[in-house]
């Protein structure tokens, strides 16, 4: 009863930020200066055509009714339409969103599988030379433009090597796999530093615990240690971190896109904006939004899963 | 404290050079390391008028796409702009963009979040509230909007960053300010009858500031990658004007035949934020010493 008390409130908490978001979105684009259909048409259309369009788009009610219908359209699926691209906004992020999500699972799984042996290693022995030159690495790695790291990857696995494919998304499953490689390392060059921090410094504290003394009193080999006792207390601090840079994550997912040319929801987002396709955007900002907090809320729920001592401290 | 309360204005700057000394050589090599660094690029940047050879914007078509060496020490691209020119006036853009970026919002994230914490109560709660929102808006959808709002260029980031990157900092100057309330000194400066005002500006500040700045050493690196990457899928700087991230987008076509027009002003980039990480890393182990902690 605690566990699914604990998953309503944090559903509930999420709303906020949807709300947050959509009312940004929305409020942001009635201070386009001018008229935003005539804009995003570019002036081709006559008085009449114009008005047509804000009648089917609902765009000349009130702003608290064009604001309320659109979150109740959006919560049965319906995101509105877009102009430029005459569809249904949900329909074109479906079309778009199995890149996006590719790319971040595999930006992911590949961080996590490098940082792990990593900062296992480094927390070894904290102050080797091992350790310097992870944490030197590093820095290194977190101060490169993931969309030149992106390019540099192209030239020397793409282009030179001739080894992995350097655009698009490929056909079927392993294909899928195959192409987002790459786009999954650049993203592990900036999100792998920031997980060998953490979890470096959540073993070195989960290795000074006592039950770890007791551990190596009653004779378990040194490795068992590391793997069983510490590294499973060391990995939930960690999801917050990953967690908390879920946004930045998918923001630069959203850069990496255009680099690999993936056919992604940034590539769309990034292209909404050049015609100014207002209704797109508006819908394309809610979904980044969504899929920002379910991320957020998948990593909550498995810390308070985990760890009952959350549960216990609920109201 | 003072120990230079001894009038004579040379005493004085005596005092304050082996202040200035100790507190140098009390750094950790990163910590020296990364200043001295990030010391000469922005000087690079500020003398860039004089230290370009050629003007950043001139294109010379009898020298297109050399390969570094010679008069043009990066190389050109492929409307024979001097890339060396080109990185040197994009530090002072990117460098300056990213200072603001950076420590505006620290300033009243800060004091709100330092405020926030020492009231607690209805104002806490509401800076608690919009910090937890703030962390979970999905940054770069922002910027966007604003972009197709006002258009593209550097506005739109700073009016999102500054609305959104304060939080951050409120939330670290909350949470250490909550520690700090309870401790002695401030029962001290509460019986001493000192306004609210006094009390966290003088006496709690300089003991809650030492994350933000951490954080902020991150945080400048992070703005510095959002400004370039921005400017790289064209919202953000627009050409002709030098900055590293659109730089970077200018040489993307010719990168078999010219490595050069990309990859450098993108070292220029790793070299200001490996010399921001080694100051932010340097700082977290000396705050951490100061107060007791594990280095």
């Amino acid at each position: 009863m605690k566990a699914l008390r604990y998953i309503l409130l944090r559903l509930l908490g999420t709303l906020p930020v949807l709300i947050g978001v959509t009312l940004f979105t929305f409020l942001a684009i009635q201070f386009v200066p001018g008229d935003p259909v005539r804009i995003m048409t570019h002036g081709r259309l006559g008085d009449a055509e114009v008005e047509a369009i804000y009648e089917r788009l609902g765009m000349n009610r009130p702003l608290a009714v064009q604001y309320g219908s659109f979150l109740v359209n959006a919560a049965t699926g319906d995101l509105g339409e877009s102009i430029i691209q005459n569809a249904p906004v949900a329909d074109l992020v479906a079309e778009k969103v199995t890149p996006t999500l590719w790319l971040l699972g595999m930006g992911t799984l590949l961080s996590v599988l490098i940082a792990l042996p990593l900062a296992l290693f480094a927390a070894a022995r904290p102050d080797s030379a091992f350790d310097h030159a992870v944490r030197a690495a590093g820095m290194l790695g977190f101060a490169m433009p993931p969309f030149w790291i992106g390019l540099l990857l192209i030239v020397t696995f793409g282009l030179e090597l001739g080894w992995l494919p350097i655009s698009g998304f490929g056909a079927g499953w392993w294909g899928h796999v195959v192409h987002m490689i790459l786009p999954g390392l650049t993203i592990a060059f900036f999100l792998a530093p920031i997980l060998v921090q953490s979890l470096r410094a959540s073993l070195l504290d989960a290795l000074a615990a006592d039950h770890i003394e007791v551990a190596r009193a009653r004779g378990i080999p040194e490795w068992r240690i590391y793997l069983k006792h510490a590294l499973r207390n060391a990995l939930l601090p960690t999801l917050t971190v990953l967690a908390v840079n879920v946004s930045w994550l998918v923001s630069g997912a959203v850069v990496i896109e255009s680099v690999f040319a993936l056919p992604g929801l940034g590539s769309l987002l990034v292209r909404s904006v050049g015609y100014r396709d207002y209704p797109l955007i508006q819908g394309l900002a809610l979904v980044f939004a969504v899929i920002v907090v379910a991320i957020n809320l998948v990593a909550d729920l498995s810390y308070g899963l985990v760890d009952r001592r959350v549960l216990r401290k609920l109201p | 404290m003072s120990t230079v309360a001894a009038g004579e204005e040379g005493v004085m700057a005596a005092g304050l050079g082996r202040r200035l000394a100790r507190e140098v050589a009390s750094w950790s090599v990163t910590l020296k390391l990364g200043a001295v660094l990030l010391a000469l690029i922005a000087l690079a940047a500020l003398m860039a008028p004089w230290i370009a050879p050629f003007d950043p914007e001139a294109q010379d078509y009898d020298a297109i796409l050399l390969p570094p060496g010679g008069v043009h020490l990066f190389g050109t691209d492929n409307v024979g702009r001097d890339i060396f020119s080109r990185v040197l006036y994009a530090a002072r853009l990117d460098l300056s963009a990213g200072f603001a970026l950076t420590f505006v919002p620290m300033i009243y994230g800060v004091l709100i979040g330092a405020y926030a914490g020492y009231r607690g109560g209805l104002v806490d709660a509401v800076v608690g509230g919009i910090a937890n929102v703030a962390i979970a808006f999905p940054f770069l959808v922002m910027i966007v909007v604003v972009v197709a709002v006002i258009g593209p260029g550097i506005d739109a980031i700073y009016i999102s960053v500054f609305l959104l990157a304060w939080t951050m900092y409120a939330r670290l100057a909350r949470a250490d300010m909550m520690v700090e309330r309870a401790k002695d000194y401030m029962l001290a400066a509460r019986v001493l009858g000192f306004s609210t005002k006094r009390i966290v500006l003088r006496h709690g500040l300089p003991n809650v500031v030492g994350s933000s700045l951490v954080f902020a050493m991150s945080d400048f690196v992070l703005n510095i990658l959002l400004l370039s990457g921005l400017s790289f899928i064209g919202l953000g700087i627009q050409p002709p004007t030098p900055e590293w991230g659109a730089m970077i987008a200018e040489g993307k076509e010719f990168i078999l035949e010219a490595w050069w027009i990309s990859t450098l002003p993108g070292l220029a980039v790793v070299l200001t934020g490996t010399a921001l990480s080694l100051i932010g890393d340097g700082l977290a182990r000396r705050f951490s010493d100061r107060h007791g902690g594990p280095a």
